[in-house]
């Protein structure tokens, strides 16, 4: 232990892999020091093993009605957190909505930063008339009410989980083509790409290969940042009736349909409320760690 | 483009280089206008959700449907739907909702004020919170000051907007009867707005207070303080942190270190060297926050029945009202732009280096 | 401190801005005496000309600003009694029927009342031929004869139908909003390119009713004014101001806050929440709608006679109508609500999952079938449709739901897209042929048909000699044989049709405890706003 911390921290790395675990090392000792972001490290890594773990955790199946157990109390025997309209025990739906949630989250971080890096870094490094009309088309889609977008894409496209996943996407990819733009902007004259262009390479080459690498960290800390979003604007859909359709346990949904007993079972729209607070809260105080650790340009703000 | 260089030739230049500036900038605007109305007009055309049977009802024989399909224009091609509608859009006319029955542009106007007047009470309090809190972390770096202001920003941006609703709707109007509940006035009073009250801005507020009818007034007070204090609360955690990080980097200036040298008191120091100088990248703050909160209120507005723009746009598409969700959208675009560009040009004026 | 200052002034400001907001609530605890405010979800209303409205919220206030002909008692559900017409007859052959008007009526213009425009009235319908207008073109009447077969002869109005229909089937049908008697002068004064006036009636009313619309606002609400020369004499309040308030919780806050006189739209919960409350009272009373679900006979394989038996075995009526519906669903199997001529109270079917598997086994699917429900995105119906999945699931039938907005689950059931739909239908006139003539009627099962108004159309069934059944029930002049005609032909249809009716709507009308003589109109009529006092 002592010898790799040792040789993890040594002030003249021996290889590049030493510097870089190094640097990690370093970075990660940064990261410790800040209480929020553990605590959000703690979080996210608790919603990871819950989801992985649904079945052993949930007191319940999330989906099977006892009509004969509604609407009980939080703390009653055997359900944690009470149970629904339908006398599903919440705490089980809960844990399994985490599944919808991570599903929803993980195909929108793949999805929007790719297409956004595509549009942004073909803008930025073609420039010209390419660079007028995408761009154009990403203000385009900026100027938009992004909720009211996202409603109207799932309209078109039917309720459902993956056209929840797909209009959120489509909503969010705008701010990641601008960061890819610009970064590719600072690169696309340098040097070595045109060493790479006179070795013939062709654009598409060059992009993928040289530009693109160069835009992932800045895009990735985006990314981490906007998660909390995107768990809010899945369940905002999912509370208007037009995300996981039930009886799928999705957590914007449960809200909505506790809604009707907010007054009397405030339970029911109140505990699924909470957990995407506390899960929005763990992803936003990692990123907002990760981002300290990884970009020291804006350390602090 | 050095703004100091006054040579004749040169201001000539830089005229016409402005002037090409501002084809350029209204071009582009029009574009993205353009833009922005083909896609809602598109995806108007291709949600499966019929306007036409939103108008005939459950009942009507399919001759009765053919009939209102034409008359709503619909059996016309879809580019030539489109055309007529920019046309008519120039000249302010939006067509008339489905749903309503009402010009599009009459709707907007009534339910614009709504939005705005909630929007607007929602940045007070935002910037009334946030800078403070802003600029007490930034001089108290690394504190458990700062830890909680972050803290609080960031708990803002982790609870959906309904939730944060619902839960004081629970507790304010349910459980304390602290303020009113959904809508923006008791019923009594409605009709007493509705009868009693000329119409002037249409923001509820305004006018009653320059009719003198304080008894709505503190109702409409009553009213809209939740809606606007959970919207503010969001508005106060966006500008908080970036008051925060503006303040940081303006109290590491030089000038700074030499008025505290010269022995200024530092209240005054912070409140008013340092807070002067990020006034103009925060009033961009200010204008953008401003400008999501008036797009970005539609779950707001869905919680506490609000009758605004939001709430207009969304039961519209529920309905597949279409020209009400195109003027709607339409018009949050432009607002939405509008407020971008003046706080660009705003920090073009004042900032020399953005020049 | 440094920061003290202006932080005190700020919290200040913010205090006294809270201290302002939360101090009057208390003030208005109460409705203005003389006028009755109702919270109720109008946001159905399409339009609210009296000949082309055809949904509930809009024929409330409708039947308080117009009057028809004949008329039903609101406090004897079903009973005939006289409107503007102080007598009718019909002759021999059942084909003519003569209605008297009754004499020093006057319009809210202070026009009076003549035959003409009564006969005016009801040739509007049939020529501006609105949604509702096949209430009355069904006895023969088209805009090219329509002036011929109605029309004004001194002070009565004469009628000619194509077949000798029942009467009471006439009288009915002429009660329904769509028999509303206008003002034909003021009416036809605001005429714009030849609309009869339907583009000016969308926001003013021209009628005999004992209120007048002061103003209407879509998706908000209307305030109607009474008239104090209004022939019933003047009503007790002068005000209705019906606002929409699309949460059922809220309306419930503020009922009990006494912001609002009536709650029209509580749900089960508010009801329980609201029952220790002296302030407040619920009033129980049959609505119209039937819920019911609709098996699609193009599909494999619910049009299996077999497999739509198991069906109706696999749904938990008593189970909803006790728990997820209570006090608002009644467990009711045939297409005529509770109030109808002919209406059947027995219930045969019950969840019995072990019959309905042995059904799908005999029908060749002994582990079930996959299919899809569509639903209207509406709380009360997903709910519903959500128990029938679980229960159909029972049986080893997977079912996916399908939730979408009102307007487009309609548009995939007139375009026969649909496998199963969860559906509500709300009769059209208090006649039993309302139902009848859609759930067991269709005179074309074909594609190119095109019948998109009948249900039985929608869903591709045939009803066979239901339909001739219905037929000759719609002209039996003896009530009580047209009576037993019709229970024989609901039991079939219950036990053999492609629908699945599973409940009849209960409304439950939450009231302050001082509002006495409002009436809902139960399963038949509209709501009466005139008779109330508080």
């Amino acid at each position: 232990m002592t010898t790799l911390t040792t040789w993890l921290r040594d002030p003249n790395p021996a290889s590049r892999l030493q510097a870089r675990l190094g640097q990690g090392y370093l970075g990660w000792l940064r990261f410790r020091r800040n209480p929020l972001a553990m605590i959000g490290f703690l979080i996210v890594s608790l919603l990871l093993l819950m989801a992985a773990f649904a079945p052993l955790v949930a007191t319940h199946d999330p989906i099977t009605q006892n009509l004969t157990q509604r609407l009980l109390p939080p703390l009653t025997a055997g359900h944690l957190l009470g149970t629904d309209e339908f006398g599903r025990d919440i705490f089980s739906r809960i844990v399994f909505g985490a599944r919808v949630t991570l599903y929803i989250v993980g195909l929108v971080a793949i999805t929007a930063p790719i297409f956004g890096l595509l549009i942004g870094t073909v803008a930025g490094y073609f420039g010209g008339w390419v660079d007028q009309v995408l761009m154009r088309i990403t203000d385009i889609f900026l100027a938009f009410p992004k909720l009211i977008l996202a409603l109207a894409l799932v309209a078109v496209l039917g309720p459902g989980i993956e056209n929840a996943v797909l209009a959120i996407a489509l909503t969010s990819w705008p701010p990641y083509a601008r960061v890819a733009r610009a970064e590719t902007l600072t690169v696309r004259n340098a040097d070595y790409i045109a060493a790479v262009r006179l070795q013939g390479a062709g654009a598409g080459r060059i992009i993928w290969g040289y530009v693109m690498p160069m835009c992932l960290p800045s895009v990735i800390i985006r990314v981490t940042l906007d998660m909390a979003g995107v768990i809010l604007t899945a369940a905002g859909l999912g509370f208007l009736g037009l995300g996981v359709q039930p009886p799928m346990a999705e957590w914007g949904l449960m809200i909505s349909s506790g809604r009707k007993f907010l007054f009397e079972q405030w339970w029911v729209a109140t505990m699924p409320g909470l957990a995407i607070f506390i899960v929005s809260l763990g992803f936003n105080l990692l990123g907002d760690g990760l981002r300290d650790v990884l970009d020291p340009r804006s350390a602090g703000k | 483009m050095a703004s100091t260089d006054t040579a004749p030739p040169r201001r000539r230049s830089r005229l016409v280089h402005n002037l090409k500036r501002l084809g350029a900038t209204v071009l582009a605007l029009a574009a993205t206008f353009l833009g922005l109305m083909l896609i809602t007009f598109v995806i108007g055309r291709v949600v499966p959700i019929d306007p036409v049977l939103a108008v005939v009802g459950e009942r009507a024989t399919t001759a009765q449907y053919e009939a209102a399909r034409e008359a709503l224009g619909l059996d016309r091609p879809m580019w030539e739907q489109f055309v007529i509608y920019v046309r008519d859009a120039l000249t302010g006319d939006l067509g008339t909702s489905i749903r309503t029955r009402t010009p599009v542009a009459e709707d907007i106007a009534r339910y614009f004020p709504a939005t705005l007047e909630l929007a607007t009470i929602a940045t007070i309090f935002g910037v009334l919170l946030g800078i403070p809190a802003g600029v007490l972390a930034a001089t108290r770096p690394g504190t458990w000051i700062d830890q909680l202001v972050r803290l609080i920003g960031l708990m803002g941006y982790s609870m959906p907007v309904f939730w944060l609703g619902l839960m004081g709707l629970l507790l304010f109007y349910g459980i304390l009867g602290w303020v009113g509940g959904p809508g923006r006035l008791d019923a009594g009073f409605e009709m007493m707005f509705e009868f009693d009250v000329p119409r002037v801005t249409g923001m509820i507020l305004i006018d009653t207070a320059l009719a003198g009818k304080w008894d709505i007034f503190r109702n409409a007070l009553s009213h809209i303080i939740l809606p606007a204090g959970v919207l503010g609360y969001y508005s106060m955690a966006y500008i908080s942190r970036m008051t925060r990080s503006f303040m940081m980097n303006e109290l590491s200036q030089e000038y700074i270190t030499t008025a505290r040298v010269k022995g200024m008191p530092e209240w005054r120091v912070i409140w008013v060297h340092a807070l002067k100088n990020v006034m103009v990248p925060l009033i961009t703050v200010i204008a953008l926050s401003y400008a999501n909160l008036l797009e970005g209120s539609v779950l707001t507005e869905t919680v506490f029945a609000w009758p605004g723009l939001g709430l207009y746009i969304t039961t519209a598409l529920f309905s597949a009202d279409m020209p009400a969700v195109l003027g709607g959208t339409v018009v949050v675009g432009i607002v939405f732009v509008a407020l971008n560009m003046f706080s660009d040009i705003l920090y073009r004026l004042v900032d020399p280096r953005a020049r | 401190m440094f920061a003290e200052p202006t932080l005190r002034r700020v919290g200040l400001a913010a205090l006294s801005a809270l201290m302002l907001g939360t101090a009057p609530v208390a003030l208005l605890a109460e409705t203005p005496a003389d006028t009755l405010v109702i919270a109720d979800a109008i946001d159905d209303i399409v339009s609210i000309d009296p000949h082309e409205a055809f949904e509930f919220s809009g024929t409330d206030m409708l039947n308080n600003v117009y009057d028809t002909l004949v008329e039903l008692d609101p406090t004897k559900p079903g009973e005939l009694v006289p409107g503007l017409a102080e007598s009718w007859d019909v002759s021999e052959d059942g084909l003519t029927f003569t209605f008297k008007m009754k004499q020093g009526i006057s319009f809210s213009s202070g026009n009076p009342v003549r035959a003409e425009d009564a006969a005016w009235s009801l040739q509007r319908v049939v020529k501006i031929n609105k949604t509702p207008a096949f209430i009355l073109a069904q006895f023969g009447f088209t805009p090219e004869n329509v002036d011929q077969k109605i029309r004004a002869e001194g002070d009565t109005v004469v009628l000619e139908l194509d077949k000798p229909y029942a009467p009471s089937m006439v009288y009915n049908c002429l009660t329904a909003v769509v028999g509303s008697i206008l003002d034909k002068e003021t009416v036809m004064a605001n005429e714009v390119d030849g609309d009869m006036g339907n583009e000016w009636l969308k926001a003013n009313s021209a009628g005999t009713g004992a209120y007048v619309l002061r103003s209407y606002k879509a998706q908000e609400g209307y305030v109607l004014e009474a008239r104090e020369d209004h022939w019933r004499g003047a009503p007790k309040l002068k005000r209705v101001f019906v606002r929409h308030v699309p949460e059922p919780a809220t309306q419930r806050l503020q009922l009990e806050k006494g912001d609002i006189d009536i709650a029209r739209k509580l749900n089960t919960t508010d009801i329980e929440g609201i029952a220790g409350n002296p302030d407040v009272k619920v009033v129980d009373d049959v609505a119209g709608y039937i819920y019911y679900l609709a098996l699609n006979q193009k599909r494999e394989p619910l049009n299996n006679p077999k497999v739509m038996d198991a069906l109706r075995w696999l749904v938990d009526y008593d189970g909803m109508a006790a728990t997820v519906f209570k006090g608002q669903m009644m467990v009711h199997q045939h297409f005529l609500p509770r109030g109808y001529l002919g209406s059947l109270e027995e219930t045969p079917y019950e969840l019995n999952v072990e019959k309905a598997k042995a059904l799908l086994a005999e029908a060749g699917f002994p582990d079930g079938f996959t299919t899809t429900i569509s639903v209207r995105n509406d709380q009360q119906r997903v709910e519903m449709a959500q128990s029938i999945q679980n229960t159909f699931g029972q049986a080893g039938i997977k079912v996916e739901l399908k939730p979408g907005a009102g307007a487009e689950v309609l548009g995939d059931y007139r375009a026969r897209n649909h496998d199963i739909t969860l559906q509500a239908w709300g009769p059209d006139y208090p006649d039993p042929h309302t139902n009848a003539s859609t759930f067991a009627y269709n005179p074309n099962n074909a594609d190119e048909g095109q019948l998109t108004g009948i249900l039985a159309w929608r869903t591709a069934y045939d009803p066979g000699e239901l339909h001739d059944m219905t037929e000759a029930a719609v002209i039996e002049r003896d009530t009580d044989k047209r009576r037993a005609m019709y229970e024989e032909i609901q039991r079939k249809h219950r036990d053999t049709s492609a629908f699945i009716a599973m409940f009849q709507q209960i409304s439950q009308t939450a009231l302050r405890s001082n509002v006495e003589g409002f009436y809902t109109g139960g399963a038949t009529d509209q709501a009466t706003y005139w008779l109330a006092t508080k």
